[in-house]
């Protein structure tokens, strides 16, 4: 469990998803525990199928189901403990509390609806406002991303990469939720459309005094959003603290290898160094630390349990049997 | 004969639509050596991935000349450019799409043996494979599984097995290591080095990813709307930028380090339509420090000392 704060919107507390499918079980999030404070910015980071989006899917209930089950875990956002609200005080949260958005922004919007009457949409069902004030609110809020309001009347296709995701974005902050759920928002978008996009959405955070869940693989963008990062690997937090922390005191060898195997901008090394091997088949998880069979450091007690929580600061932990050894260093 | 393994003059492929003439590609030239890693950057549309495809000769240059060992491809007939392909390969962004699903590792390695027709007997070739499938890192245990029981990375490494496999000169490598993990992308750009010294192979890269063209190359092009804006040594281009798009670029990458945080330089706008452009500045309309004279003329690739190339009025 972690540390309790009085300023907490979000809590996650030991949850586990599993996707039971035909061919086995496939433990995506394992007694993942997460604390995001208010107006903080929690970066998740991690690989390709390591549970980052899985674990932002549940605290919103959109987990597909079947083949998704919660098999364990409390998520408590904004004081309401959400696993246990019914599917339509869910509506109300989703949007109005905590809002998502998605990596592709050429997906998640509708393709025969107005982006006018995306975001009015939203406005109607959760503020209860009529047609025309939800229409003059969605043109605000279109200014408010950066986005001429008299194009509220055009569709999805008359927008560029950039532009529709700020129109998803618009839709997201519609209602001002506290917490805002970023998965990946920039990843489809070019480099300097990408900057434009993140320097908005810092100033949204700000002008919104938002909390922020940013998933991502790049630590490049954790480095300029983020207060505080969480590194996932098969389902866990593996190392958790303040973004100086993570980035000047890593502590797990798998954060470590993660910049070790960055090709940098100031950086003359010939050869980078990989981390050997793959993550592991979460049909397949090891028995004790999954990250062991990859790692250079690994003893045998690592395959064997897996690894508590190890403590450095307040704030600032990894989960590492190898710190029981207080002369241990990477 | 010319000096340089591969040599571009003036190279233009204009795509007719509806809408008017795409001009893709828009009179490009640069010269690549043996062992060399030119990389190509840019974004979304600025032509990268067509000029490497115009190069193979996958897409009739409009105009313009590809000399590849002394000789201009675009005029060969269709058997020497057969032959000529041998020497010329190129690795897909893409491993997912660009492997038959229906062939398993063995079989995707030796098409391109087969068809060349390289080996007399089929032990010959399973040798050869084999010796392939140990080059470039994939365990003797693969070779009868197909493309979707393996991951990103090792698929990718079947892409290089088969551009290896006829020992060609030079490789067009297409994002090749765009769709992976930071920890596996490491591993298939260090297999790409490795490679380039034992064979001395020379390669295009292109991406989008400007660490990563950092790393892998010797001189980088970086491209806007169809043009090369700058070219330069590695080096020289990322510690001394000239050209207003190459600086945006630049400061644009999200830096993994919280006290290298530089000051951005935002760009107006986005890119424009590469359709029936105008003879100007393509950049202008979003460039910060745009002139007048920036919209009368386009602006030619000047050498500015150390082999340091920029098109622009301004300097």
């Amino acid at each position: 469990m972690n540390k309790q704060y009085d300023d907490e919107v979000l809590r996650v507390e030991d949850l586990t998803v599993y996707y039971e499918t035909d061919e086995g079980i496939a433990k995506a999030v394992n007694n993942l525990d997460l604390v995001v404070r208010k107006g903080k910015t929690v970066g998740l980071v991690g690989e390709t199928g390591s549970g980052k989006t899985t674990t932002a899917l549940s605290i919103l209930r959109l987990i597909p189901d079947p083949p998704g089950v919660i098999k364990s875990g409390k998520v408590i956002l904004d004081g309401m403990d959400i696993y246990s609200l019914t599917e339509g005080e869910m509506d109300m949260v989703r949007g109005f509390h905590a809002s998502m958005i998605f990596q592709d922004p050429m997906t998640a919007l509708n393709p025969v609806m107005t982006v006018g009457d995306q975001i009015a949409e939203t406005l109607r069902i959760h503020e209860g406002l009529n047609k025309a004030d939800s229409i003059a609110k969605a043109q605000e809020m279109l200014k408010v991303v950066g986005i001429p309001p008299e194009r509220a009347k055009e569709y999805p296709h008359q927008f560029s990469g950039g532009m529709k995701q700020r129109v998803v974005i618009a839709i997201a902050l519609a209602c001002q939720p506290k917490l805002m759920i970023a998965d990946e928002p920039t990843t489809a978008l070019d480099v300097t459309i990408q900057a434009q996009v993140l320097r908005e959405m810092k100033e949204l955070r700000e002008k919104f005094d938002m909390s922020m869940i940013m998933i991502t693989h790049d630590l490049g963008i954790i480095a300029q959003m983020c207060d505080e990062v969480a590194v996932i690997y098969a389902g866990r937090i593996i190392e958790f603290g303040e973004l100086r922390e993570i980035f000047k005191d890593t502590k797990h060898p798998y954060t470590q290898g993660l910049f070790d195997s960055l090709p940098k901008i100031n950086d003359d090394r010939d050869m980078l160094q990989p981390i050997p091997g793959l993550m592991p088949d979460p049909m397949e998880l090891p028995e004790g630390c999954a990250f062991a069979p990859r790692c250079k450091y690994a003893t045998e007690k690592c395959n064997q349990v897996i690894p508590p929580k190890h403590y450095f600061t307040d704030t600032h932990y990894a989960a590492c049997w190898r710190y029981e050894d207080p002369e241990f260093k990477l | 004969m010319s000096e340089h393994l591969l040599e571009v003059n003036h190279l233009k492929k204009y795509f007719k639509t509806g809408k008017g003439t795409v001009q893709a590609v828009d009179d490009i030239s640069f010269t690549l050596d043996a062992g060399k890693t030119l990389g190509l950057v840019g974004e979304s549309g600025c032509g990268k991935s067509t000029t490497g495809r115009t190069i193979l000769r996958l897409l009739e240059p409009t105009d313009g000349q590809v000399i590849f060992e002394g000789k201009d491809i675009a005029k060969l007939k269709p058997a020497e450019m057969r032959r000529m392909r041998q020497e010329m390969q190129m690795i897909f962004q893409d491993p997912f799409s660009s492997l038959n699903p229906r062939k398993t590792v063995e079989e995707l390695i030796g098409e391109p043996l087969k068809w060349f027709k390289v080996h007399k007997t089929k032990a010959e070739q399973k040798e050869h494979v084999a010796k392939l499938m140990d080059i470039v890192g994939l365990a003797p245990r693969l070779a009868n599984v197909y493309p979707h029981e393996l991951d990103g990375g090792r698929r990718q490494r079947i892409g290089i097995a088969r551009a290896l496999a006829l020992d060609p000169k030079l490789i067009v490598c297409d994002e090749p290591v765009s769709a992976l993990d930071v920890s596996i992308q490491a591993q298939v750009l260090n297999l790409l080095k490795e490679l380039q010294k034992e064979y001395n192979i020379a390669y295009i890269f292109i991406t989008h990813d400007l660490s990563v063209v950092n790393h892998i190359s010797d001189d980088i092009a970086v491209m806007y709307l169809g043009q090369i804006v700058e070219k330069a040594p590695s080096k020289e281009l990322f510690t001394n930028p000239t050209h207003p798009y190459t600086k945006a670029l630049l400061s644009a990458i999200p830096i993994p380090d919280p006290d290298l945080q530089v000051e951005q330089i935002p760009l107006k706008g986005e890119i424009s339509s590469p359709i029936n452009m105008k003879r100007d500045c393509h950049f202008a309309a979003r460039c910060p420090y745009a002139t007048e004279v920036c919209l009368a003329s386009t602006p030619e690739l000047v050498d500015r000392g150390n082999e340091h190339f920029v098109a622009c009025h301004l300097f």
